[in-house]
């Protein structure tokens, strides 16, 4: 790959995707939040969905917790704490490995089920099918990175991708240097990753903003919605 | 005390004729639309029978309402919050269309385009989800529809609970009945209290339960959590609907469709006071028989002089305080004692009561013997048992049920000596604990049932409720994305022509 297009695809494309991202999440809640929905399927058929659905989120959370935590922590924190850069690299592994498999199993029901149940298929807008496979493709990258990381257990490529990410959000986009030279895998999957940020906003994974954890903290369970204490009316003049 | 006012609705099932009308007609205004083509707001089901959706009065099946914990609160049936949340990916306790029916069209273009063959060409139905043609329709809103189908399906009915079912499935000893259903309203609603984003709420001054379309996120805890099953998920849109008790109608002092189009005049709406604090102590009572009182103990007489002042306290209007002394609902529910909640033990307290419907006496004709009480006849040789009607509308206690039966074979045995036999027996009335005046007023308004009597339904007070000249401009009613721009930020740099949005607090009890 070319370092012009290096640049390009990983130096500048992620402030193209986290502008659109963020930008676009926004604008959707504001101007149109009735489409804003997890776009449950379950009604329709319940069949493939329980194990389904919950073997894909419990996965992709775990996943995407450990990318954040992983690809964001400072190195210098890893190095205070004394955790190794091997050691790192084999539990990254480990637990994205279990993970992994559990959600690819999990997504492999629901992508059958969305692509051949007539009932899910005939109500399925391209965007519920394209950012399922998409997601798939995502998973099945980042499976395989897996066996390219096994040769690499010093967690020198991991590091290069903490730098890479940490530039990034520092809004440093030379970094993109750091990873000039990594395996074609991890590009494919660094670029459908920042893609999958890109039409965020114009799928139903908007409803990962809206995930209830604030339920929780929820006093009680009645909801009663109260009538506002308007102004007191006004002296009329002369009063 | 804190003084709130519900638009309440008594059904009096001894009238309805199983027309549909209130169906028809509140499907014809709010669910004639994709993804709500399954989703009746208003059903009229044949009892007994297992209903629609299948089976929806086995809590045991599908954990709706509320259940007593041990140390003598309430949770959802459902689970508490956190079982909720770790259900959200995949919820154990929803039901699939299938439960209530797969909607489907017919093929009626086939009639005209069809080549010349040997046979007439048939409409075919086709399902209005998958879009594939359906072999054969095997379920529909009302397939039980006056006793359809064989006695040990509707012997399903889970209202048969402790009652001696066999002898039912008898021809000579069937019974049937009609019960409309829709959204109960309740005081302790269990959708709000499940649903995870906050997106549905009851409203302070008229007590109606609503989704707000826009914070609804389709996470479907809502359509577990009520145990009447009257919340449907749009499987197009992906947010849950419900009845709204047709809450513009409402403000204007209308009935809603379902009221207003009965042409059996059996739907009553009128104002209930009560007590809100009180609502969490009497949706916790130990025994599920006691639900029922416990219900009757909230509401509060709005001819008492206190409890007037206090509702003024609390914000609530004299024209709505003149509503609730003229309420049919306060009449039936609490003067006569003839109305009665839906299934009270799910503990939601619902606001939609129940007349319970008189029946043929049993077997009048081969015992040639009318089994006649004082001249009037014996409310345990009605065609319907007690039991049963216990069982929907009073947990189980049947004495309430048998005095609101014997005051209504009362009435008739009290009008028909005065009208037909031209004397006045007071010692009928007197017989059920009631007077001759009581009686007449019963009389005038459920057999005469005039529109006036049978609506009281004081008109909103909006302005008191919102400052209308800042909604100038606004949308009014409409089926979600009808009023965008809520965070009332502008990406655009567009000026916000609503002057100041005033927020909608919401108070969590």
């Amino acid at each position: 790959m070319s370092p012009y297009l290096n640049d390009v695809l990983y130096g500048w494309y992620p402030y193209f995707c986290l502008t659109v991202f963020l930008l676009g999440s926004l604008l959707r809640f504001d101007a149109s939040q009735y489409t804003w929905r997890t776009g449950s399927s379950q009604l329709l058929r319940r069949r493939q969905l329980v194990w389904g659905s919950n073997l894909f989120h419990v996965g992709i959370l775990v996943i995407f917790g450990g990318h954040l935590v992983g690809l964001l922590t400072p190195v210098a924190v890893f190095e205070f704490l004394g955790i190794s850069h091997t050691f790192k690299q084999v539990l990254a592994m480990a637990v994205g490995g279990i993970a992994g498999i559990g959600c690819f199993a999990g997504i492999t029901l629901l992508v059958h089920r969305r692509l051949f149940d007539a009932r899910i298929r005939n109500n399925s807008s391209w965007g519920d099918i394209i950012i399922l496979l998409m997601l798939y493709g995502q998973l099945s990258l980042g499976l395989l990175t897996i066996i390219v990381s096994a040769h690499h257990l010093d967690g020198g490529e991991m590091v290069k991708f903490m730098g890479w990410a940490q530039g990034i959000v520092t809004l440093h986009p030379g970094v993109s240097a750091l990873i000039q030279d990594v395996s074609p895998i991890f590009k494919l999957h660094l670029f459908l990753g920042m893609t999958i940020f890109l039409v965020f906003p114009f799928t139903r994974l908007v409803h990962v903003w809206s995930a209830p954890v604030w339920y929780l903290g929820r006093t009680g369970f009645q909801v009663v919605r109260r009538r506002p204490l308007l102004h007191p009316a006004l002296p009329v003049k002369g009063d | 005390m804190k003084i709130r006012a519900q638009i309440a609705m008594v059904l009096n099932l001894d009238k309805c004729i199983g027309c549909h009308t209130c169906s028809v007609t509140c499907k014809n205004v709010w669910t004639s639309r994709e993804g709500m083509e399954y989703a009746w707001f208003n059903n009229v089901e044949t009892k007994p029978g297992i209903g629609y959706p299948k089976d929806w009065e086995n809590q045991d099946r599908w954990n709706g309402g509320w259940r007593r914990r041990h140390n003598g609160t309430i949770e959802p049936r459902i689970g508490s919050k956190w079982r909720i949340l770790s259900h959200i990916f995949a919820n154990p306790d929803l039901p699939e269309i299938d439960d209530y029916y797969e909607p489907f069209t017919f093929d009626y273009a086939h009639l005209q385009t069809a080549p010349e063959g040997r046979t007439m060409p048939t409409a075919r139905p086709r399902s209005l989800i998958s879009g594939e043609r359906m072999d054969k329709i095997v379920w529909g809103p009302n397939w039980e529809e006056i006793l359809g189908g064989a006695f040990a399906d509707r012997a399903q009915d889970h209202n048969f609970e402790g009652v001696q079912k066999e002898i039912y499935g008898a021809f000579e000893n069937t019974f049937m009945m009609y019960l409309p259903r829709l959204c109960e309203h309740c005081l302790n609603p269990a959708c709000a209290a499940v649903c995870p984003s906050g997106a549905i709420y009851k409203r302070e001054e008229d007590g109606i339960v609503l989704i707000d379309q826009d914070k609804c996120r389709g996470w479907r805890m809502c359509v577990s959590g009520c145990p009447y099953k009257k919340i449907y998920y749009n499987w197009s849109s992906g947010k849950s609907e419900k009845c709204i008790f047709c809450y513009p109608r409402i403000e204007a002092g209308q009935p809603t469709v379902c009221s207003e189009t009965c042409v059996g005049r059996i739907r009553y709406l009128g104002v209930m006071l009560y007590d809100a604090d009180r609502i969490a102590e009497a949706a916790s009572v130990a025994d599920d028989g006691d639900l029922y009182q416990a219900q009757l103990d909230l509401f509060l007489d709005p001819f008492d002089p206190a409890v007037q002042a206090q509702a003024r306290a609390d914000g609530i209007a004299d024209a709505w305080l003149e509503a609730a002394r003229r309420s049919p609902v306060w009449k039936m529910a609490m003067d006569w004692k003839i109305a009665f909640p839906l299934h009270p033990e799910y503990r939601t307290l619902p606001m939609v009561w129940y007349v319970p419907p008189l029946s043929p006496v049993q077997a009048a004709a081969t015992r040639g013997d009318l089994g006649l009480v004082n001249g009037i006849p014996d409310v345990n040789a009605l065609r319907i048992p007690v039991e049963y009607l216990a069982n929907l509308l009073t947990a189980g206690r049947t004495a309430p049920i048998t005095m609101a039966l014997r005051r209504m074979l009362a009435m008739r045995a009290y009008m028909r000596a005065r009208t037909v036999d031209g004397v006045v027996v007071g010692s009928i009335a007197e017989a059920v604990g009631l007077s001759g005046p009581d009686i007449e007023d019963m009389y005038q308004l459920m057999a005469i049932a005039n529109y006036e009597d049978r609506f009281v339904i004081p008109t909103a007070h909006r302005e008191t409720g919102e400052d209308s000249f800042q909604t100038r401009g606004s949308c009014g009613f409409s089926f979600g994305e009808g009023c965008s721009g809520r965070t009332g930020f502008s990406l655009f740099d567009a000026k916000n022509p609503k002057t100041t949005r005033t927020r909608n607090p919401m108070e969590v009890v």
